[in-house]
């Protein structure tokens, strides 16, 4: 069986590890302790999950869908609407998680990156809730392209800080936010969107996501009296399919699959899918895939979808795909947006463009598959941050 | 190698500088006014794109470098043309992922060659130099390692013991750049703990750019390093080689002057 849990250096398998300059390493240990005290604390999981239920509005449905895949197939396409949440996707789950830790540590105040803004407006939303100022990074391209986030973290009280920096995206402002939690490093507790970083953030974060995998096994077994057949979930770092994955990872006759963005296509030099067409390497403090040249620069990248639109991918996805656990394939912008039209027409709901991409994948898996199968599908989040970028 | 650059008595003046900003012929003509400035001891920054442990300065000259398709065996080669001029020992600064990339054996190999004295990889913590400390020590290369005003004593002894060359003081919590406004009153405290701890040459670096912090520091340390400050110096001087050298070469004689000690005037040449 596969280690769910990094070893004592953070690693799972060859992947993750501590690469960070030398003057974040205690707070890394700091944080370590804590999570280690946290998490064998009921008292700490119970505050947790009073908050999923009354703040984030958990647990979210497990849906099956009526239209979108009838067309090609009979398998049931079951989602997980992660897009129901408070702040409209998955990203709440791990930013509550970690303001109860800040607060346990008395740190003063929360900084954090943001590619498509749905992290900044979940840390900013718990910022508020917890009475913690909070401050987002954010790369001055995705600034524009995810305007109405801007708008919703600064209503929130939050301030945003254009990256202008480098490729002035997601890479960009995680750079930015390494560099400013340096300088704060006492008072300071740096919210990380996804699985990625140095450890113990892959794991922590995980386990905040965990909710979402172990509801869903839990409600496809109550409805369906089985398991899912396939797993399927976007990948940009990969936190809400880590999420849905911990919830199977152990269940092997259930297919794990991740969806990388392939922008233009995954040989085309304008991609986003680091498992498909990177190299391992380090990046953000943690060994694992991404997307560089042969000198180790780390390479421009390209998503339609801000969310997907990140060179590395976390240590524990590395992991899954070399030991052969999940399967990772990846869908172009074209893919991706042709689902994201078709399932808001055919279901009445508009996903997030990342989750679209899981959403293409998931169509063309089902046709695969017959009616005894049951394929489920993370939708991560919901689309109305998108909306003004295709509108344009 | 070192034995030279840290003498009692007197702090090395350490300055850092960009391989490839503006551009490589800059940079060779910046590392002979280095030299005759007085520099004991030379970093070269190998251009990165994502570099965590840089500040605003560092990280643009990088970019700039970068921009103009500065390469890793372009170091290399300025470290040998260096050499080959009489420069003072010089030590590479490089993040991990391009060192992966160009073959840590290889890289070695390489520095040794040419003729660095060693290398430092601030993200790199202690607990992940197993393997570089091991080929680096094959390829007689040192390796400063990093200690930050949040290392515990603990800690910090044994980076010490795992460093080589000289320990390097990160004088302050965050990135590098040029801060004219503060005291390093604290980094006496950080000192007087790794004197403690170690015997090794304490070299201080972070924030120092003006005399007054060059003569604090020079008082209580055995080197002080200079960076953005120097690049802050001839950034605004564009794309004259020659006038970059000298602004570079001006700020540093002041520099060195501030640590106590004369320039070696080389009389042959
Ligand atoms: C709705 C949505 N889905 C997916 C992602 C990708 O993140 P991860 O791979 O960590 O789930 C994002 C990131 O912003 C997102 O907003």
């Amino acid at each position: 069986m596969l280690r769910s849990t990094p070893d004592a250096r953070g690693y799972f398998g060859p992947f993750g590890g501590r690469f960070v300059p030398e003057v974040l390493i205690g707070a890394l240990e700091e944080l370590e302790r804590e999570i280690a005290s946290a998490f064998a604390d009921a008292g700490f999981w119970k505050e947790y999950a009073a908050a999923l239920r009354d703040f984030v509005g958990r647990p979210s449905p497990l849906y099956r869908t009526e239209r979108y895949a009838a067309g090609v197939s009979a398998v049931p396409l079951l989602l997980k609407r992660e897009d129901t949440n408070h702040t409209g996707a998955h990203k709440i789950n791990n930013t509550i998680g970690q303001a109860f830790l800040a607060l346990r540590m008395g740190k003063k105040r929360l900084i954090a990156e943001t590619g498509a803004g749905q992290h900044g407006v979940a840390t900013a939303t718990v910022g508020a809730k917890f009475g913690l100022p909070v401050d987002v990074y954010m790369g001055a391209v995705d600034v524009e392209r995810q305007a109405l986030n801007v708008f919703i973290m600064q209503l929130l009280g939050a301030r945003v800080h254009p990256v202008t920096g480098g490729t002035q995206t997601l890479k960009d402002a995680t750079n930015e936010a390494f560099r400013v939690w340096a300088e704060r490093v006492d008072d300071t507790f740096y919210v990380i969107g996804s699985v990625v970083g140095a450890h113990p953030y892959p794991y922590m974060v995980r386990e905040f996501q965990k909710v979402i995998g172990t509801e869903a096994r839990a409600q496809c077994l109550d409805r369906y009296g089985r398991l899912p057949s396939d797993v399927i979930a976007c990948v940009g770092g990969g936190s809400n399919a880590m999420g849905i994955f911990s919830g199977f990872v152990e269940d092997a006759d259930v297919r794990l699959w991740g969806v990388e963005a392939a922008g233009d296509g995954v040989g085309s030099g304008r991609t986003a899918a680091s498992l498909g067409a990177g190299s391992v390497g380090v990046l953000h403090g943690s060994r694992s895939y991404l997307l560089q040249n042969d000198e180790g620069q780390v390479s421009e990248t390209h998503s339609v979808s801000a969310g997907l639109d990140y060179p590395g991918v976390g240590p524990e996805h590395a992991h899954l795909k070399e030991s052969g656990r999940a399967t990772y394939v990846s869908v172009t912008d074209a893919e991706a947006l042709e689902a994201f039209y078709a399932f808001a027409r055919d279901e009445g709901i508009i996903p997030a463009l990342e989750s679209a991409h899981a959403l293409a994948f998931a169509r063309k898996l089902a046709a695969e598959r017959d009616a005894n199968d049951l394929v489920l599908v993370c939708l991560s989040g919901r689309g109305d941050k998108d909306i003004a970028q295709l509108r344009v | 190698m070192f034995d030279a650059v840290f003498t009692r008595g007197s702090a090395a003046f350490i300055p850092y500088v960009m391989a490839g900003d503006p551009d490589l012929e800059t940079t060779s003509l910046i590392l002979d006014a280095l030299r005759d400035a007085g520099a004991a001891l030379i970093e070269l920054g190998i251009p990165y794109g994502d570099p965590l442990a840089d500040g605003p300065t560092i990280a643009a000259a990088g970019q700039r470098a970068l921009a103009r398709g500065t390469r890793m065996g372009d170091a290399f080669e300025l470290v040998a043309r260096a050499q080959g001029n009489g420069s003072p020992p010089i030590v590479l600064f490089t993040y991990l992922n391009p060192v992966l990339q160009y073959g840590l054996e290889r890289f070695a190999a390489d520095a040794r060659r040419t003729g660095a004295a060693g290398a430092i990889v601030p993200d790199a913590a202690l607990e992940e130099t197993g393997e570089l400390r091991a080929v680096f020590a094959r390829h007689e290369l040192a390796m400063p390692l990093l200690v930050a005003p949040s290392t515990s004593p603990q800690r910090a002894a044994r980076i010490a013991e795992a460093s080589t060359g000289f320990v390097y003081v990160v004088s302050r919590l965050g990135v590098t750049g040029a801060n004219q406004q503060r005291s390093f009153a604290p980094v006496r405290e950080q000192i007087a703990m790794l004197r403690r701890l170690t015997g090794k040459p304490l070299a201080v670096g972070f924030g120092v750019s003006t005399a007054n912090q060059v003569r604090e520091i020079a008082a209580i340390a055995d080197g002080v390093i200079v960076g953005s400050a120097l690049i802050d110096a001839y950034a605004s001087t564009g794309e004259r080689a020659q006038s970059a050298a000298e602004d570079v070469a001006a700020l540093a004689r002041t520099l060195v002057a501030a640590t106590g000690r004369t320039a070696a005037v080389d009389t042959t040449r």
